[in-house]
């Protein structure tokens, strides 16, 4: 027999790129239940429960409003409400920062169950973002609540209103969780061995809020500092915060060519990590 | 035909693991991997390498955890694997499992593989039993329809019916334990691989545990590789047994066969220790314990004791004066590995008289019927006195390793915390 047909095949060889989607089909339900464990889990024992989805966000819009706005007085657009300008700024950020966070520590976190058992690796970090675009349309609902506040409410805003590339929400929505699940995965492959990274993370992550332009307009932060602006300029997060700003507000500016720039950049960090994250699954767990 | 059969073929896998901390140097070496990557060389690494002996102290950081494996299994078949702490058993389950992969080499296999390395993978404590058992099952593979339809088996057999709704935060390690495992028999991959799981759990759950293993095995045609320092389950339910030894293998065959080797074969290395050049004695010196060792019944020198054996064993002891020497006691006391003193042989306690002429060296030998001991190291000390003055004493004298083995005739045996001593028993 020359032959045999074999049904699975381990091997010390590996490929660039090794990813069986007909595999991670076939474990689609446990993608879901992790979700559903991240959702259900998270607020048990607490008094408050899912309520922190939303105390988080608005507590932190009206410290910013506080600060940025009403003490060093950064310029949110005409009629614009800066608590909106905020909330948009935060909501979009906390996405991508959950999904960064969250998909960081993936083989750290989960030596345990990874050292036992097989499953395709990535369907941890997939589930991770999955559950957070479901936090991101919580939030996304207390966003348009206080919209609908501030518009028919208030007289405040009379210039902030959704532009008709709002249709571009959903793309923007994949675009940064690639981006978050792409440095997220190029993160937690490398902890597995270098160890530093991890305090290097919580730091960096609170550093790039600042450079995201969360709570500042880009054009404000080139009027400013027009010597450092490309920082801002070419952040692909800043663009997307600033774009989901101007399609659901109509703060600030858009441009499809930055459009573009970003979905190549989120494209291209999204495969390089797949790569170094598969990689790395079949023997972290002899480093870790 | 047979060929056909085969499920499951290993050829050549190896494996490498770096010791000491992973840390300092470990950027270098990837470098210097990386470099020799590029320039189209073999990896530097990989030609260093030493058997995995954890006694002997090596040179090289790296070294192999298993070495050229080679095996194939049928369909049907129960493997067992058994070996010393450290022969790569555990190893090759991960390979096996594809949680790790092999450094060289190639696995193939024919059905799908599920492995329960250790029960309760992935239990979270907020959820129910309920969900647990689809978060568990999904993780070992399967999908949410095959779990929906099997979830009664499952809790029925789990035996956790009235808590199945409760976080398992609230449960007893008991339970949780049953409640994994009952997910685990209740997957259908092709190949199970088992690693020492049936150590947990109560003496009714073992039972049930086995026989559904049985079950699995020989009614469903299911292959499976089971892992066990427990000779009595391996005996009881293996059809093969692999021994594997510094990370290759050893022997492979029919389990009888196999076990008898094992246990013949690992001598404790401080056996070998010379007794007769321990210089910590205390006593005037007339007799001196030269060597022991110990017999099975056929006479041969064993030096792994399988609980509920017959075993001899010897003592070397030698008179050094002119003298004859009369009135002697030797004794012998066993003690626990944290120095409890369990018992003690001696000849005044069965009364035996013996003598030593002048310059005499005398094998004494100790029958004992059947070894009484729970799994795990005993040191024993030994004693000589003539005439009631001490002649030879040494603490710590040896020591010795029991398995465990089929005391009770039944297959079963003591759990881990339940003691140290067998007491053969019966219900009326």
């Amino acid at each position: 027999m020359k032959e045999e047909e074999w049904l699975y095949t381990i091997s010390s060889k590996k490929r660039l790129i090794d990813f069986n989607f007909k595999e991670i089909w076939r474990y689609k339900d446990l993608v879901l239940l992790f979700v559903k464990r991240d959702i259900v889990t998270v607020y048990k024992q607490t008094i408050l429960g899912p309520l922190w989805y939303f105390v988080q966000p608005l507590l932190t819009s009206l410290i910013f409003t506080l600060i940025f706005n009403n003490l060093a007085s950064i310029p949110t657009g005409n009629g614009m409400p800066p608590f909106l300008f905020n909330l948009a700024g935060i909501t979009s950020w906390n996405y991508f920062k959950l999904c960064l966070t969250g998909t960081s520590n993936t083989f750290v976190k989960n030596q345990d169950i990874f050292g036992k058992v097989y499953f395709p690796r990535v369907v941890m970090p997939l589930s991770v973002v999955i559950s957070n675009i479901l936090k991101f349309g919580i939030q996304l609902l207390v966003f348009i609540s206080f919209y609908i506040y501030f518009k028919y409410f208030t007289h405040s805003s009379t210039n902030a209103l959704p532009q008709i590339e709002i249709v571009l929400l959903p793309i923007i929505i994949v675009l940064m969780g690639l981006l978050g699940l792409g440095f997220g995965m190029i993160i937690s492959s490398m902890t597995t061995k270098y160890r530093d990274l991890t305090f290097l993370l919580t730091f960096a992550v609170q550093l790039l809020m600042y450079g995201s332009a969360v709570m500042y307009p880009i054009s404000y932060f080139k009027e400013k500092l027009p010597n450092i602006s490309w920082v801002v300029e070419y952040n692909p997060i800043a663009v997307i915060i600033e774009t989901f700003r101007y399609i659901t507000i109509g703060a600030g500016d858009f441009s499809l060519y930055k459009m573009l720039y970003v979905s190549l950049i989120s494209v291209l960090v999204f495969l390089f990590g797949l790569i170094v994250f598969n990689k790395t699954e079949k023997s972290f767990i002899d480093t870790v | 035909m047979m060929k056909e059969d085969i499920i499951l073929k290993v050829e050549d896998i190896s494996k490498q693991y770096r010791l000491g901390l992973i840390g300092t140097g470990t950027l270098n070496h990837d470098l210097n991997r990386w470099w020799c990557k590029i320039r189209g060389k073999e990896d530097p690494y990989l030609k260093i390498g030493e058997t995995n002996d954890r006694a002997k102290k090596g040179t090289s950081s790296y070294v192999w955890g298993l070495r050229d494996i080679n095996f194939e299994i049928r369909r049907g078949e129960i493997l067992g694997i058994i070996g010393k702490n450290g022969a790569g058993k555990s190893t090759l389950l991960k390979v096996l499992s594809r949680v790790t992969s092999p450094t060289t080499g190639e696995i193939k296999m024919k059905g799908r593989i599920a492995s329960l390395l250790e029960v309760g993978t992935g239990f979270h404590g907020e959820m129910t039993g309920r969900e647990n058992v689809f978060l568990n099952g999904a993780i070992l593979g399967m999908t949410k329809s095959e779990i929906a339809s099997k979830i009664d088996d499952i809790i029925e057999f789990s035996g956790c019916h009235r808590y199945i709704d409760t976080p398992v935060k609230r449960y007893s390690s008991g339970m949780t334990v049953r409640l994994a495992f009952a997910v685990a028999a209740f997957l259908e991959p092709d190949i199970l691989v088992i690693d020492e799981v049936l150590a947990v759990g109560d003496a009714e759950f073992q039972k049930k545990a086995i026989g559904k293993m049985q079950d699995i095995s020989k009614g469903e045609g299911r292959t499976i590789l089971f892992v066990s320092h427990n000779m009595a389950s391996i005996q009881n339910l293996c059809t093969r047994v692999m021994l594997l030894d510094n990370g290759k293998i050893d022997i492979d065959g029919a389990t009888d066969e196999v076990i008898s080797y094992y246990l013949k074969k690992f001598r404790n290395k401080e056996v070998e220790q010379k007794l007769i050049s321990r210089a910590d004695r205390k006593g005037n010196g007339k007799l001196k314990f030269l060597d022991y060792w110990f017999e099975n019944i056929k006479g041969e020198k064993i030096n792994l004791i399988q609980s509920g054996l017959a075993y001899k064993m010897v003592l070397k002891v030698q008179n050094i004066t002119t003298n004859n020497l009369k009135n002697i006691r030797i004794s012998v006391g066993i003690d626990d590995d944290q120095s409890r003193r369990l018992t003690i042989f001696s000849n005044d306690l069965t009364n035996q008289v013996i003598e030593f002429k002048s310059v005499e060296t005398k094998l004494v030998k100790i029958r004992i019927p059947a070894i009484p001991f729970q799994s795990g190291t005993y040191h024993f000390t030994l004693f000589a006195s003539e005439n009631q003055n001490i002649s030879d004493w040494v603490i710590n004298a040896g020591s010795f390793e029991v398995e465990n083995g089929d005391f009770f005739n039944t297959g079963r045996i003591i759990e881990s915390n339940q003691g140290y001593i067998l007491i053969e028993h019966e219900f009326h």
